[in-house]
């Protein structure tokens, strides 16, 4: 970020009530000028609320929200000067596509004939040529969604807000919009918040990825920081390492090993203090091996297939260790019953030490 | 289940054998009395249909009839000679029954203007503003249908009386108007709810002024089920007698006043025409309200 530059959208310890309870403790984000920031978490977590604080929709109860450094927290929605996509699209059905592209066009008091040509050029750039005089009602779910885009891109906006638009989108429709609302934020150069709880497009699309967890941001970076290196085990599991394990830490010496729990060991080094640690792992990071196979850098558990299946392309085998249950795909053919070994690098575990935030783990 | 019995045919064979004869006996009265239960409630159906009916129209049936009658008198079942004099008599033009069908429409029209007035910001507020007493204000609007009208109508034509508003038309329009803001409340309130918030937040987003959102949006959104309303408290004041005989009497005569006169005074013909006409707002407003009232404003009246 460039220090020159004042940020898009600065938020400064945020907080959002709804009566009694707090949805926002004090939420602080930077964004900058023709940035694309995700705001990824579970339902209830409150990033939708801090976008529509955003938009203006909500009072805050506290902190500021600037805008290019003006501070907007006093100011009504519609002198904010943004634009928002909403996961219900919030097309106007008594209107025709025209009516709505070119309706704040209107509030600026364009002429007829300019608002028709602004908004053909729109409906190209959006590949609806032609829809100007269409109901609403009569679009299929993309077009609806990209008549949205529209509405909001035709008051040419600093700043848009997306708030889920693509959930309610057929998965087709969905990679295909996500990557056309990508190029024309490159082309255009407005600054994105895009609200989602779907990890794959936040991953996609963002410059920068918000976790959020019960009102407080979890953890910011780009998009590979925080899925190689994520700073909690809310977000490891967010991210999709639901798989645990216990292990420990021990040190001997100047040296440390880590230790499962039936006394095998790997030297290791890294950050984590010593002591009990939960592993918390995505399901390809394991792989199978031989039982009692002894490898540098990797952890084996010795377990039992449970099931085998073909989704197409490798297999996919359920390990059993002990009582818990992994999934692992593997290319080669194994027997049912048979035992295995299943085998983790150490440098792709997650590991946290096993009293952090007991209960904060979501799935 | 099957590999089971081949391994063990002794014990187990016969048993699923006894027990789907059993099945048997008990299914074949069963199914006899279904048919019996089948037979009765078609019967039974077939015949609270005919008395649904007959409830229904026997008294429409009945109005047409003297309405075409012009001699009908006592041991005849059916009229003694028929003809639309009496027709003529209430559309001739200078005949009462016009004048007051004129009266009639000017009121509910008037009263539709009142009702909506009222009804359009109170609607939004219900539906929209966080208001402390909200469910006491919307009962509020009830309380007239809730005590016996005629002890509210005698009060309010004394009220009327000392500031001079009985038998004027803006008296009767103003008692109309209170009887059908009870329909129209409720319903505006619904249909503003009905219209998804995110909706105007939309329009607020791309620079759209409060003011102008609720016209360019909500207002135009919730014009269906308005519209509906407006039908019912149209209809409610034609319909409407006790307030207009106690307040608009005798200066103010409407269709229902006209009708409860003729048929005071044994005059059936003009009393049973007067009817008919009244019916006919009724059977459109049918019509009209299928197309308006949506079941999503539906679900949200009361609410």
């Amino acid at each position: 970020m460039d220090n020159s530059v004042l940020p898009a959208i600065d938020i400064d310890r945020l907080q959002v009530s709804y009566g009694s309870q707090q949805v926002l403790h004090g939420v602080s984000l930077s964004v900058a000028p023709g940035e694309f920031i995700a705001i990824l978490g579970s339902s209830g977590c409150g990033k939708t609320t801090l976008l529509r604080t955003v938009a203006g929709f909500q009072k805050a109860s506290g902190g500021a929200i600037r805008l290019f450094g003006r501070d907007v927290v006093d100011v009504p929605p519609e002198k904010r000067g943004m634009a928002m996509m909403f996961q219900s699209y919030a097309l106007w059905p008594h209107m025709t596509v025209l009516g709505n592209v070119g309706y704040g066009l209107r509030l600026r008091g364009v002429s007829k004939d300019e608002i028709r040509s602004r908004v053909a050029a729109i409906l190209k750039m959006l590949n609806l040529s032609g829809l100007e005089d269409r109901k609403v009602t009569n679009l299929s779910g993309g077009q609806r969604q990209r008549v949205a885009l529209g509405r909001a891109l035709a008051i040419e906006p600093e700043i848009l807000l997306l708030d889920e638009p693509l959930s309610n989108l057929d998965a087709k429709v969905r990679i295909q919009l996500r990557s056309e609302i990508k190029a024309l934020q490159a082309r255009l150069g407005f600054t994105a918040i895009h609200v989602t709880h779907d990890r794959e497009e936040a991953m996609t699309m963002a410059d920068r990825i918000v976790v959020m967890d019960a009102g407080r941001i979890a953890q910011m970076g780009s998009p590979k920081e925080v899925y190689d290196q994520p700073s909690s085990p809310f977000v490891a599991s967010f991210m999709g390492a639901e798989n645990t394990i216990e292990l420990d830490i021990r040190a001997t010496g100047q040296e440390r090993e880590i230790w499962t729990r039936d006394g095998r060991s790997v030297p290791f080094s890294g950050p984590v203090p010593t002591g009990a640690v939960t592993a918390y792992f995505r399901d390809d990071v394991a792989s199978l091996d031989a039982p009692d196979a002894r490898i540098e850098g990797s952890i084996v558990l010795p377990g039992r297939i449970t099931q085998r299946t073909y989704p197409g392309g490798h297999y996919r085998y359920v390990v059993a260790i002990d009582d818990r249950h992994f999934t692992v795909t593997d290319d080669r053919y194994h027997d049912v019953d048979r035992p295995v070994g299943l085998r983790l690098p150490v440098a792709s575990l997650h590991l946290f030490p096993s009293d952090y935030a007991k209960g904060g783990i979501h799935a | 289940m099957s590999g089971k019995m081949e391994l063990s045919p002794g014990p187990v064979g016969p048993l699923p054998l006894k027990s789907l004869g059993q099945t048997h006996q008990q299914a074949a009265p069963s199914r006899s009395t279904t048919a019996m239960w089948v037979g009765g409630s078609l019967v039974f159906k077939t015949l609270a249909l005919v008395v649904f009916a007959f409830l229904l129209f026997g008294p429409l049936a009945n109005l047409v009839l003297w309405s075409v009658a012009e001699r009908w008198y006592a041991p005849f079942k059916l009229p003694v000679s028929y003809g639309l004099r009496y027709w003529e008599v209430v559309f001739r033009p200078t005949g009462d029954a016009m004048s007051s069908l004129v009266t009639s429409v000017a009121i509910a029209c008037l009263t539709v203007v009142v009702a909506l007035c009222v009804s359009v910001p109170a609607g939004y507020a219900l539906a929209r503003l966080k208001l402390p007493w909200r469910t006491a204000l919307m009962i509020l609007f009830l309380l007239p249908q809730a005590f016996p009208s005629v002890a509210i109508y005698i009060n309010v034509a004394r009220v009327f009386y000392s500031i001079g508003l009985t038998g004027t038309i803006p008296g009767v329009v103003l008692v109309h108007a209170a009887h059908g803001l009870v329909y129209s409340v409720w319903i505006a309130a619904a249909a503003f709810a009905a219209v998804d918030k995110d909706l105007e937040l939309a329009a607020r987003n791309i620079g759209a002024s409060p003011l102008r959102t609720f016209f360019t949006i909500t207002l135009p959104l919730a014009a269906p089920g308005i519209m509906a309303s407006a039908i019912f408290v149209f209809l409610e004041s034609l319909d409407e007698f006790t307030g207009t005989f106690f307040v608009g009497v005798p200066q103010v005569t409407t269709l229902p006043l006209l009708l409860y006169n003729a048929s005071m005074g044994g005059n059936y013909q003009i009393a049973s025409i007067t009817a008919l006409i009244l019916l006919v707002p009724s059977v459109l407003f049918m019509i009209v309200i299928e197309r308006f009232l949506k079941a999503d404003v539906l679900s949200k009246v009361g609410q």
